[in-house]
């Protein structure tokens, strides 16, 4: 009996809304249309972490790993650890990570941040993918190669084995063994709504003291004098007229111009302030062996080797002339190395077994050994 | 000491652009070497190498001919005819003795320009509104113009009706306009672990005021016949490439704060900043007003969107991430003096900042030339709005001597602007994100303006 009674209270409740409703529409009239079933499809492109709006499919990691080598390799890196241009999305997660769902390096404030690291859900991945990647040709890949990128960098990150195939199936699965999907919170009062029942209390908890309030002040930060001038002359940017005039940090500070500069007399106001910054760059060198090393930066391109290792600086994996340094003479030794990969000499982060030439590593090794020279 | 003591060094400052950057170095390596009395001949010889008739310009205060020439001799614009009305189809642009006031990129912080930033020049900008060519840009995946003809916005998700409407129809809507900040959630990252960059253009550059003209979200939401009950969240998703998406809280909608905004300072949006519809989502993080905005979503959860799970979260000392933090909590900054910038002598100046708060409206600046130690309360200019870039101005007399400048913001909540020593207590220095702690600027002996953090 009460059940029918609330029916129809409920009922009557719904008429009365979408009366209002429907004035409130009817205000407007002439403004705005139905969108239709084709059009909404063709937007709503979302994947939210229950996976609501995931379209059906599957993917491979060996067809993401051909994908990966084709579109995405040249900004991500082979191994999606590159860092050259975004920051490296793969790396830094372990085996036991994928147990706790916390990861552990994310406490050690010496390693970088990969995607991998940080990402919780499992939706932000494929929908990211999906809708913006790759950088140049947002959303070309077919749903397949969205299913089997994910699936190929879930691997490199060892969350999923080899022979995986990724599906709207087993989405779930993966996402229980995220290596971070315990590692949010929402519990804080930087959210305006009460929806994730965070706090409404603050962090940081200042008072507006006036007088004698701290303590007299040291000062515990500030730029090196060799920074003085990385963001340009400061003197051309700011107005030439006012209280202030910006430093002119293109010479050291304090110092007198050189005898003969006053005279020049350059008005501070016509000055640009184009130039690029100046980036040291370690000086050229004559390379020795001159072809050879031209043929050695030709295989080290060839093989996607640079995308971890610098010349003369770490990326993901060690500098050449590090590497040179340590193994100086062990030619025999550096091209197993290359060939078969590992890990443990230069720190966690593994090498993957290279499929290259005997001859292509014998080459690359005697220039290593040999010290590395460009 | 009087106003016009000449042997004190003292120098007024003269109506033109007299100072050549090598005078500027001249003057501070003397005053630095204590022969402030220098000052005045030093000037004098930077002057010389500039256009004669200015020459005595220089001889600040008054030259023994008895007056300044600029005064005496009546310049070309006072007697000759200027120019025309702007020619057809020309667009006003600022004078040409104003071309150092540019955005400006952080060199080395990004490998691309279209995953970048630029920087607004708060150090040279007056009032509260930024004029639209110098809003601070983010872009993730670079910006278009868009024909506004071909641009169609889409409501979805839990409503009655999926509604499209084209831009003829939103902009014949009812239109709000409204002042409101957009802070880059990221604004002052460089400096969560100590100082990495110079001048207040890219310590806190990454913050932008503008009237902004639109339709409360709320009434195209109603338009569609949205489940406000149940839908408790909103998708809002960008028209390019990245298509770039965020979580919008629904309570912020309901309030009728936030926009679907078409006009900025009284003409469309800059490209570069979402022309030519971009949602306003007052006292939020940038990143949530989100550009060339296509489509809103009503649902019952968050999104997760890869700028609110993998980027725009906030990392603890625990190594937990922070997720959904969308509040700019209040701030402020003093623009002059500020890094990089140098006082031409002692004497009277005018502190001047801006201040804000993404809870609402500031209450109270106070300042402090000593590091902290003491404070005065500042002058606010109005309007004093909420969630807008709020002015605030001291009076203040520098004696010569370093002094260390700061500002605090309260806002109507009665949270107060904490110093770097409480929010890394907190938050470490490892967050990215929402540093909003005091700035500190040392002023030197000899004028030059320093960015320093104190211990």
């Amino acid at each position: 009996m009460s059940s029918f009674r609330n029916a129809v209270i409920a009922g009557a409740m719904v008429a009365v809304a979408s009366i209002a409703m429907a004035q409130t529409a009817s205000k407007y009239t002439g403004v705005g249309r139905d969108a239709t079933s084709k059009e909404v499809a063709a937007w709503d492109i979302d994947v939210r972490p229950d996976f609501k709006g995931l379209p059906p499919g599957s993917g491979s990691v060996a067809k993401g790993q051909d994908v990966w080598e084709a579109k995405c390799a040249h900004c991500h890196g082979v191994f999606g650890d590159s860092g050259e241009f975004f920051s490296p999305l793969v790396g830094g997660t372990t085996a036991n990570d994928v147990k706790t769902g916390r990861v552990a390096k994310l406490t050690d404030s010496t390693v970088g941040r990969t995607t991998f690291m940080k990402v919780a859900s499992l939706s932000t991945v494929w929908d990211y993918i999906n809708r913006a990647m790759p950088w140049t040709q947002p959303k070309s890949l077919t749903t397949e190669e969205v299913y089997a990128v994910t699936a190929f960098l879930l691997n490199l990150s060892n969350v999923v084995p080899d022979n995986y195939t990724l599906s709207d199936k087993n989405m779930a699965d993966v996402q229980a063994r995220m290596p971070n999907r315990n590692g949010m919170t929402t519990q804080h009062a930087m959210w305006p709504g009460n929806e994730f029942n965070g706090t409404k209390v603050p962090d940081a908890k200042n008072v507006a003291c006036m007088k004698d309030c701290a303590t007299e002040p040291k000062v515990a930060s500030f730029l090196p004098d060799f920074a003085r001038n990385a963001h340009g002359n400061l003197a051309d940017q700011n107005r030439t007229v006012g209280p202030q005039r910006g430093a002119d940090t293109s010479a050291p500070e304090g110092k007198a111009p050189a005898a003969g500069a006053a005279a020049a007399g350059v008005p501070v106001m016509v000055a640009q302030a184009t130039k690029a910054p100046e980036v040291a760059k370690p000086a050229a060198t004559a390379a020795p062996g001159g072809a050879d090393t031209k043929a050695v930066m030709a295989l080290l391109a060839k093989h996607s080797c640079v995308a971890c290792h610098g010349i003369d600086k770490k990326i993901v994996g060690p500098a050449f002339t590090d590497i040179a340094k340590k193994q100086a003479g062990k030619v025999d030794y550096l091209a197993g190395k290359i060939k078969s990969g590992g890990s443990g000499v230069w720190g966690g982060i593994p090498m993957p077994a290279q499929a290259l030439s005997e001859a292509d590593a014998k080459t690359i090794a005697v220039w290593i050994a040999a010290g590395a020279g460009k | 000491m009087k106003y016009n003591d000449v042997s004190s060094g003292r120098i007024r400052k003269a109506p033109e652009n007299f100072l050549s950057r090598e005078g500027i170095k001249t003057v501070f390596a003397e005053g630095k070497n204590g022969r402030r009395d220098f000052i005045r001949s030093a000037f004098a010889a930077a002057a010389a190498g500039v256009a004669a008739p200015t020459l005595l310009a220089q001889s600040n205060p008054v030259p023994k001919e008895g007056g300044d020439p600029n005064i005496l001799n009546l310049p070309e614009h006072a007697t000759g005819l200027g120019q025309g009305v702007s020619p057809e189809g020309s667009y006003g642009k600022p004078s040409k003795f104003e071309t150092n006031v540019q955005r400006r990129q952080s060199p080395g912080l990004t490998q691309t320009t279209q995953a970048s930033v630029s920087f607004s020049p708060l150090q040279s900008l007056f009032g509260i509104v930024t004029p639209s060519g110098l809003h601070f840009e983010r872009h993730h995946q670079g910006w278009w113009d868009i024909d506004p003809s071909k641009h169609r916005f889409m409501v979805n998700g839990m409503v009655k009706s999926a509604k499209v409407f084209t831009m003829d129809e939103i902009m014949r809507l009812p239109s709000v306009s409204r002042f409101h900040f957009i802070e880059c959630g990221a604004n002052t990252a460089t400096e969560w672990g100590n100082v990495a960059v110079p001048t207040a253009q890219y310590t806190h550059g990454m913050i932008s005021c503008s009237e902004f003209t639109g339709v409360p979200l709320i009434t195209l939401l109603e338009m569609a016949g949205a489940d406000l009950k149940n839908g408790k969240f909103v998708l809002a998703e960008g028209g390019e490439g990245s298509s770039m998406t965020r979580t919008i809280p629904m309570s912020l909608i309901t309030s009728g704060e936030v926009i679907v905004a078409y006009g900025q300072n009284g003409e469309m949006l800059r490209p570069e900043n979402g022309y030519p519809l971009r949602l306003v989502v007052p006292g939020v993080q940038g990143v949530s007003w989100v550009k060339y905005l296509r489509r809103v979503e009503v649902g019952d959860k968050p999104y997760a969107a890869k700028d609110e799970a993998i980027h725009y979260i906030d990392m603890m000392p625990d190594g937990m991430l922070r997720q959904y933090t969308n509040i700019q909590e209040c701030k402020s900054v003093v623009t002059t003096p500020s890094g990089g910038q140098v006082l031409l002598d002692k004497g009277f100046y005018n502190i001047t900042g801006l201040a804000w708060s993404g809870r609402g409206k500031v209450k109270k600046v106070d300042v402090s030339v000593d590091g902290g130690r003491n404070w005065r309360q500042a002058r606010l200019e109005t309007p004093v709005l909420s969630k807008a870039l709020t002015r605030f101005n001291l009076d203040w007399v520098w004696d010569g001597k370093p002094a260390i400048i700061q500002s605090r913001a309260t806002d109507d909540t009665g949270y107060v602007q904490p110093t770097y020593k409480l929010l890394r207590a907190v938050r470490g220095t490892r967050s990215i994100y929402h540093n909003n702690a005091i700035q500190s600027w040392l002023v030197q002996e000899n004028g030059e303006v320093k960015n320093v953090q104190l211990s």
